[in-house]
């Protein structure tokens, strides 16, 4: 490999915080225009070492050098990378939802001469990148009026616009369904085609494995390996697993022998209206019911009404005219407020920790006990010494990796957030728990630990509703599957019939009534 | 030794707010020659400031919850309004007006909270119309004064408690014995809960942080009490403004409304899916708030002896400097009482000191907005520092 080749080389780059090194010798080449994916788990140092990239850390703060385009660069901040043709796209978006999207590319960079922005000139260099990135809307549009899919697309537009070399895309793909992610990877793939350079963090392997040609691993701050995944042998995702997690996860989901009881809830022809547009159905006449002991997946595209028929069975927190009929062990329910729900024993834990699931700013037990504070208080005092032993209890029942219970939540990560969660829902003690995208952005360990934790609320007789957007995560976890497309459940399939391609069929299936 | 610096930067804040107070009083002890802590000043000072603990009492679980009132200064001109009628033209006995007091200020919270809570309007605006519609209805109610109120009801903020236990020297026995149970009952409470800790091997404070912080607050107290002892003797105002302290430091660190204000004003979609009943919850706090105007009120209408329709120019924004410069985050979810207790200390001693030294009313007013910019630079330079490491 020719020197020449080699568009990035950093090397030996080592950046600690006190108390922590978080790289540690790490080296990264990058071949020009090829798509360079990096795995590691949460807390590896992907994240940071792609900031010391991009000069969000800027020289000085690390040691070791990077070489971009052989010569040696030292960043002062991200506007020094992006002039040199390094642009990053962050896993939150950074977009202003109520500029268009011509505007929102140009952002920082206007069309203007001498101060006055020259809006023809805007709108069709704009029209020109869109046409570049496959979005058929016009730049006129507001941000908040296209998906997200269509807002990465437009983010990448933003990128072209800065005459990127080195494209860095952070979880991509992580907010985005099926049919989008595919999309952005063959836009990358195309981009590819076009000369420019990727780097792809991403924690979804199958992706990396279809569109990378070369994946570097990062473990606990350092180089594990750098795999060539165009080579003779193709490289399995349990092999990229292996160097992530430094073990192989042989099974990537606990063993459990389900011992199913009778029925806890049961839901019939479930309707819910979109919040804003009422005519459009959002669930449509859904109707399924979960057993004692037993986990249940909903599978579906994004778009399919999981989290909104979930979310309207939690006290009525999505849509509105909702109709339709519960029954918790036979008895017709109600569930009109959250604290209803919480009342009849159902308790809902969002696939969005950070904005609906936990209080950033409060401490771990505080958060633990918030959902169930009337089973700590009397006459409205809280015993905030049982508080503090029931928080070391879930710290130590859940593995919550945390000094002490008094930290912090905003401060954990995201596996012990969502572990956080799990347990103020737990706590709760409720009979049905509904747990909304439970493994979304973390990492392969600690998604085993999770997996764990619902086998063992299964088996203590909790009836457990998994909705998830990964098949094999349902296949792994579920005894029993209902798929949803367009807010009608379309098909229910046993574990033992259930496969990726049976599913996908009924996920996909068009608008036709099944009878069950 | 390296266990009590880590302690000590963790609650960096707390201290180091505590530390500007000492700062300021020793300066101003300076400045004014000694003057400041003359025992009469003293006691002027907490009966200056009361009404500033009081309202930020309230605005503390208003700030926390994610909202702000606007209005608590002309409602406190209101309610002085009415219980000035009420005692100076119909004649009501006094007590029963301070009764009426409290009941119309929280009627007044009823009807914001009504507006905030239930049909969804921001507090901002609710507040800023109530704050325009009490200020006109108590000159409609008032015109300019209501004088001649009941020497009783004067007494509430001029007056002390009289002298039961005679004389230790040249001391109020009584103002001595309530400074001794104060700290008695301070050091009991800390001690019983880091014993309760220490019982279930749950982390402690280190006990050199813990000795060193008991002692230096038994200190102050101590301090505070000897000079008061010295004075006429303590102050009625002061036991009332003491009781709400505790009260409320109570409420918002112990029971189930005031857990849940931290929830509401940490991330209100969580607390919403954890099925705390927000409306509720902002409802009861600006019913509470309103209360507490009434409170202030009668503190400010019988400090005045009469009750006057220009009362309480801006005493709004005193209580929400107070919350700010004691640590209350503008975006909600932090704060305590304790802290802004301190920051209304810090107003009240900046006040005092500056009326001592003859600074000019428009200099004072230019150095509170410099001390309250200061304190939350000071808060957020700190709080990068942390996050930067």
């Amino acid at each position: 490999m020719s020197t020449d080749n080699i568009i990035l080389e950093m090397r030996g780059i080592t950046k600690t915080f006190p108390g922590v090194k978080a790289l540690q010798d790490v080296t990264l080449n990058v071949t020009r225009g090829q798509i360079h994916a990096i795995c590691g788990e949460n807390g590896a140092g992907k994240s940071t070492l792609m900031k010391v990239l991009s000069g969000v850390y800027p020289h000085g703060t690390y040691e070791g050098d990077i070489v971009f385009e052989s010569e040696t660069c030292e960043f002062k901040g991200i506007r020094d990378s992006e002039h040199r043709g390094i642009v990053i796209i962050h896993q939150e978006l950074a977009l202003s939802p109520y500029l268009s999207i011509a505007e929102n590319i140009f952002l920082g960079n206007e069309q203007a001469t001498r101060g006055v922005i020259d809006w023809t000139k805007t709108n069709a260099e704009a029209a020109k990148l869109l046409a570049r990135v496959g979005l058929s809307e016009s730049p006129d549009t507001k941000i908040m009026d296209i998906g997200v899919g269509k807002q990465q697309l437009v983010e990448i537009a933003k990128a072209l616009s800065k005459r990127v070399k080195l494209l860095i895309l952070d979880e991509p793909t992580a907010a985005l369904n099926d049919e989008d992610s595919a999309h952005l990877l063959d836009l990358v793939r195309s981009l590819k085609g076009q000369g420019i350079t990727s780097i792809i963090i991403s924690h979804k392997l199958n992706e990396i494995a279809a569109v990378a040609d070369t994946t570097t691993v990062i473990r606990d701050g350092l180089t594990i390996e750098t795999l060539d995944m165009n080579g003779v042998e193709p490289v399995s995702e349990e092999r990229i697993i292996r160097g992530m997690v430094g073990r192989s996860l042989d099974n990537r989901f606990p063993e459990r022998s389900p011992r199913i009881g009778g029925e806890v809830l049961r839901i019939e022809d479930w309707t819910v209206h979109h919040p804003i547009d009422q005519s459009r159905k959002v669930v449509d006449g859904a109707s399924l019911m979960v057993r004692k002991g037993e986990v249940v997946g909903l599978a579906g595209l994004m778009g399919a009404g999981r989290t909104e028929l979930a979310m309207s069975v939690f006290g009525r927190t999505y849509g509105t005219n909702v109709s339709g009929r519960i029954f918790k062990d036979g008895q017709e329910i109600h569930t009109r407020s959250v604290g209803e729900a919480i009342r009849h024993g159902i308790a809902y834990a969002t696939e969005d920790r950070k904005r609906y699931g936990l209080n950033l700013i409060e401490d771990i037990k505080r958060n633990i006990t918030s959902s169930a504070l009337g089973k700590l208080s009397r006459h409205g005092v809280v015993d905030r010494e049982e508080e503090t032993l029931i928080a070391e209890r879930y710290r130590k029942d859940m593995n919550i990796k945390t000094p002490s219970v008094d930290a912090i939540v905003g401060k954990l990560s995201g596996g012990n957030q969502q572990k956080v969660v799990l347990s103020k829902w737990i706590y709760a003690d409720p009979d049905v728990l509904i747990l909304d995208e439970p493994t979304r952005g973390i990492d392969v360990g600690a998604k085993y630990e999770i997996y764990t934790i619902i086998n063992a609320l299964a088996d203590a007789g909790k009836a457990v509703v998994v909705i998830s957007s990964e098949l094999p995560e349902l296949l792994g976890v579920c005894d029993r599957i209902y798929t949803l497309s367009q807010g009608r459940v379309t098909g229910q399939l046993s574990r033992a019939e259930a496969t990726q391609e049976s599913l996908m069929a009924l996920m996909t299936k068009e608008k036709e009534v099944t009878s069950r | 030794m390296t266990a009590v610096r880590e302690y000590l930067g963790r609650n960096m804040r707390q201290y180091g707010i505590m530390g500007a107070l000492v700062a300021i009083v020793i300066l101003f002890e300076l400045t004014t020659s000694g003057r400041l802590l003359m025992p009469d000043n003293v006691a002027a000072l907490v009966q200056q400031n009361a009404y500033v603990m009081i309202l930020a009492i309230g605005m503390v679980m208003v700030i926390v919850a994610g909202h702000i009132d606007l209005s608590v200064g002309s409602v406190v001109a209101f309610v002085g309004g009415v219980i000035g009628i009420a005692m100076g033209k119909w004649d009501m006995p006094w007590l029963l007006a301070v009764l009426l007091g409290i009941v119309v200020g929280a009627l007044v919270g009823v009807w914001q909270g009504y507006w905030v809570a239930y049909v969804g309007i921001p507090a901002f605006i609710v507040t800023l119309a109530g704050m325009l519609i009490f200020r006109g209805l108590a000159i409609v109610l008032v015109g300019t004064t209501i004088a001649g109120l009941p020497t009783g009801f004067v007494a509430i903020s001029n007056g002390y408690l009289p002298n039961l236990l005679g004389y230790t020297g040249n001391r109020d026995a009584l103002t001595l014995v309530l400074g001794l149970v104060a700290i008695a009952g301070l050091v009991f409470s800390q001690v019983r809960a880091r014993t309760t800790l220490r019982k279930h091997d749950l982390e402690v404070e280190p006990m050199v942080a813990f000795a060193g912080k008991l002692v230096l607050i038994a200190l102050l107290l101590g301090a505070i009490t000897w000079i008061l002892s010295g004075a006429t003797g303590m102050p009625i105002v002061l036991i009332i403004v003491g009781v709400l302290i505790l009260a409320y430091t109570f409420v918002l660190g112990r029971t189930v409304f005031g857990r849940h204000i931290y929830a509401i004003g940490g991330n209100l979609n969580a607390a919403i899916l954890s099925g705390v009943n927000t409306r509720r919850v902002n409802f009861g706090i600006f019913v509470n708030i309103g209360a507490l105007a009434g409170v202030a009120a009668i503190v400010t209408t019988s400090r005045a002896g009469a009750a006057v329709a220009a009362a309480g120019d801006s005493f709004e924004l005193d209580a929400i400097a107070a919350c700010f410069i004691g640590g209350t985050a503008v975006t909600g979810g932090v704060g305590k009482v304790s802290g802004a207790m301190i920051g209304a200390l810090i107003m009240g001693v900046l006040n005092m000191g500056l009326s001592i030294m003859n600074v000019d009313p428009s200099w004072q007013k230019a150095i509170k907005g410099l001390v309250l910019l200061a304190a939350v630079a000071f808060d957020l330079i700190n709080k990068r520092r942390a996050a930067g490491r």
